[in-house]
């Protein structure tokens, strides 16, 4: 176990380094001249010329990606030129909100796939099975940005059951910032009504991007379910009497959620980076729309920075999941292969 | 080898019962593909695609391109089958003449990273050693962020367009193949086969592309008809976000983009083009998971 988290580690270790040199690299072939634009249309070749030595560009190279890892190394991403603020300092800002809309989502995809995925299993080819079949078809298939829009202008345009896209009202005021995930912050300032109405705005996004979840944890579960439950200790524990629901549930489930784990913590790694488009869409002040406006506006240092940020939780997250598969699963052993 | 004596199984008839073989596999292939209902509806969904794209000049109620200000965000109708968009175009036609947009890019996608990625893993898997560490690495750090920011970085990074996309997204997508690839040479290298093709003299690219790239395509084929409709949905998310395809284009997601504005009182500019997008990909992801079942020889059965 030991020896194959370090291994893990030094590969992660590599990656990073591969990831530094890609980021370094795509910041050069792009086309478009950082200094012309901070310096501006009007500005005198002089002026582009000091700046060239002022930010290092006339360095070879080496030197320059020498100095972006140095850089880098102290956490410093540079400066966002959408807000003129540090890039870290953005992130830290708009990830609390992405943070909350993922967490949702998974609880979403997980509340809603387990249960069809274990009933799917459970009538095998009956009615139940092939609408769990469907709905994942669905779920795999449908563009988010274009749901968002259809739950939007189902739910908040003609019903106005569920509010306006954005995570709060604008007659209400943020609590103080603890955390930046506002379920928690409202709850620390005992202010119900925020806490009610950040729950209402998650409703729609959470719903929309945790599709995608409920789509990939009920297959998952549905063939892990089906496997376990021809195994011959199902069969012994029906033998000795018990009663449907607990062999499912305390003999069965619990065995067949290992594949799940893995597949859960996947899907909230991708939701953690993925949610570009739905937080697009809901005006969600996250990360990815952050990202998003970089990337329209070309704003290198956030897109270096965001980047990596992104490849970064993506990998630690991957990392984590493996681990738990080997906790959680005791026929697992990582030594030598 | 003149004195040996002659063998049993002629050259005709060798060749006979290969191609009888041949024949079996496929007339099983169309055994299964008719047994299997929801592929039949895949394919029905893609060869309409087809169709419409290859007939979109005769399908197209009017010029996808023309703007008539005075025809602006009309409801459906007799007319306008999918109503007009904000600046007087026939949606209908623009979704008729999207399909040819969203085949190219799907297909021209499939064409740049499919070889790409076994040829890298085909070479990292025979030649193995450092070469192998390498390119693997490099595939790691590929694989070490998520497809569709990798793909919108690229796209950001190479300026939009749908060229651009096109290449955003084959980049995003080969380490996959290189992967798949490399891990059906590693099962093949040592094949007996492939050790008397060595020994005959063959050299390493003539067993490289004409021995274990045969072997690896069923598998790359299958994981290709499995990604086709993520390929879709992450063309039509970068056209959404301006990143892809440009304006006047038709691109379906670009379209979905240019309703959101007149959302409230003119669903139908936004959420059809959307539609379209929708039964593709499904058409796609079904079709998929049916080539998947025929050709998956352990899935394979009568």
């Amino acid at each position: 176990m030991r020896g194959y988290l370090l291994r893990r580690l030094v590969t992660l270790t590599i990656t990073i380094a591969g990831i530094m040199v890609m980021t370094f690299f795509t910041s050069l072939v792009v086309p478009l001249d950082p200094l012309a634009a901070l310096a501006g249309p009007q500005a005198p070749p002089e002026t582009v010329e000091r700046l060239r030595t002022l930010y290092g560009f006339d360095q070879p190279l080496y030197v320059q990606f020498g100095r972006y890892v140095a850089r880098l190394a102290r956490g410093d991403l540079g400066v966002s030129f959408q807000t003129s603020r540090p890039v870290l300092q953005d992130i830290v800002t708009y990830f609390p909100a992405t943070l909350e809309l993922a967490t949702f989502a998974i609880l979403v995809g997980i509340g809603v796939g387990i249960p069809l995925g274990v009933l799917s299993a459970v009538y095998k080819n009956r009615a139940i099975d092939h609408f769990c079949r469907i709905l994942s078809l669905i779920g795999v298939s449908t563009p988010v940005f274009w749901l968002g829009l259809v739950l939007m202008l189902v739910f908040y345009f003609k019903l106005g059951w569920l509010p306006e896209p954005g995570r709060l009202d604008i007659m209400l005021l943020e609590p103080a910032r603890v955390t930046g995930v506002l379920l928690i912050d409202s709850a620390i300032a005992r202010d119900l009504e925020v806490f009610a109405d950040a729950l209402k705005h998650l409703v729609l996004p959470a719903s929309v991007l945790g599709l995608v979840g409920v789509a990939s944890i009920s297959r998952i579960t549905r063939s892990s379910m089906l496997e376990v439950l021809s195994q011959e200790y199902v069969k012994t524990a029906r033998i000795k009497g018990l009663s449907e629901f607990p062999v499912i549930v305390r003999h069965a489930l619990r065995n067949a959620l290992v594949p799940t784990v893995t597949v859960v913590g996947l899907t909230y790694g991708l939701l953690l980076e993925g949610s570009v488009l739905t937080e697009t869409i809901f005006s969600w002040p996250g990360l990815g729309r952050y990202m998003a406006n970089a990337f329209l506006t070309l704003d290198l240092n956030t897109i270096v920075g965001g980047t990596m940020f992104v490849a970064l939780t993506f990998c630690l997250v991957n990392l984590l999941v493996d681990l738990a598969y080997a906790f959680l699963n005791p026929k697992i052993t990582y030594t030598e292969s | 080898m003149s004195t040996a004596p002659a063998p049993t199984l002629d050259l005709t008839e060798a060749r006979r019962r290969r191609a009888e073989a041949r024949w079996r596999y496929l007339r099983d292939t169309y055994v299964l593909w008719r047994r299997n209902r929801l592929m039949l509806l895949g394919t029905a969904i893609i060869l309409g695609l087809l169709l419409v794209a290859a007939l979109a000049p005769l399908l197209a109620t009017a010029n996808p391109y023309e703007q008539i200000l005075g025809d602006r965000l009309l409801p459906p109708s007799a007319k306008h089958f999918f109503g007009t968009d904000g600046l007087g175009r026939d949606i209908f036609s623009r979704v008729v003449y999207g399909a040819r947009v969203t085949l190219t890019i799907a297909l021209l996608v499939a064409a740049i990273s499919t070889p790409l990625g076994m040829l890298i893993g085909i070479v990292a898997g025979y030649l193995g050693g450092a070469v192998d560490e390498i390119m693997m690495r490099l595939a790691d750090v590929f694989l070490a962020f998520p497809r569709l920011i990798l793909a919108i970085a690229f796209a950001a990074a190479l300026g939009p367009g749908v060229e651009n996309a096109i290449l955003a997204i084959a980049i995003a997508q080969w380490p996959s193949y290189a992967r798949l690839a490399r891990a059906e040479t590693l099962n093949v290298k040592n094949n007996d086969y492939i050790q008397a093709m060595r020994v005959l003299g063959a050299g390493k690219m003539r067993i490289m592309a004409g021995h274990i790239a045969p072997m690896c395509l069923s598998s790359i084929i299958v994981r290709m008809s499995l990604d086709m409709g993520t390929i879709i949905l992450t063309a039509a998310g970068l056209g959404f976000l301006g990143l892809g395809a440009q304006p006047p284009m038709p691109e379906w997601g670009l379209m979905v983009a240019d309703g959101r504005q007149f959302l409230v009182d003119q669903w139908w500019v936004s959420t059809l083009p959307g539609l379209a997008i929708l039964v593709i990909v499904m058409g796609f992801n079904l079709l998929g998971d049916g080539i998947r079942d025929v050709l998956d020889p352990r899935q394979r059965q009568l």
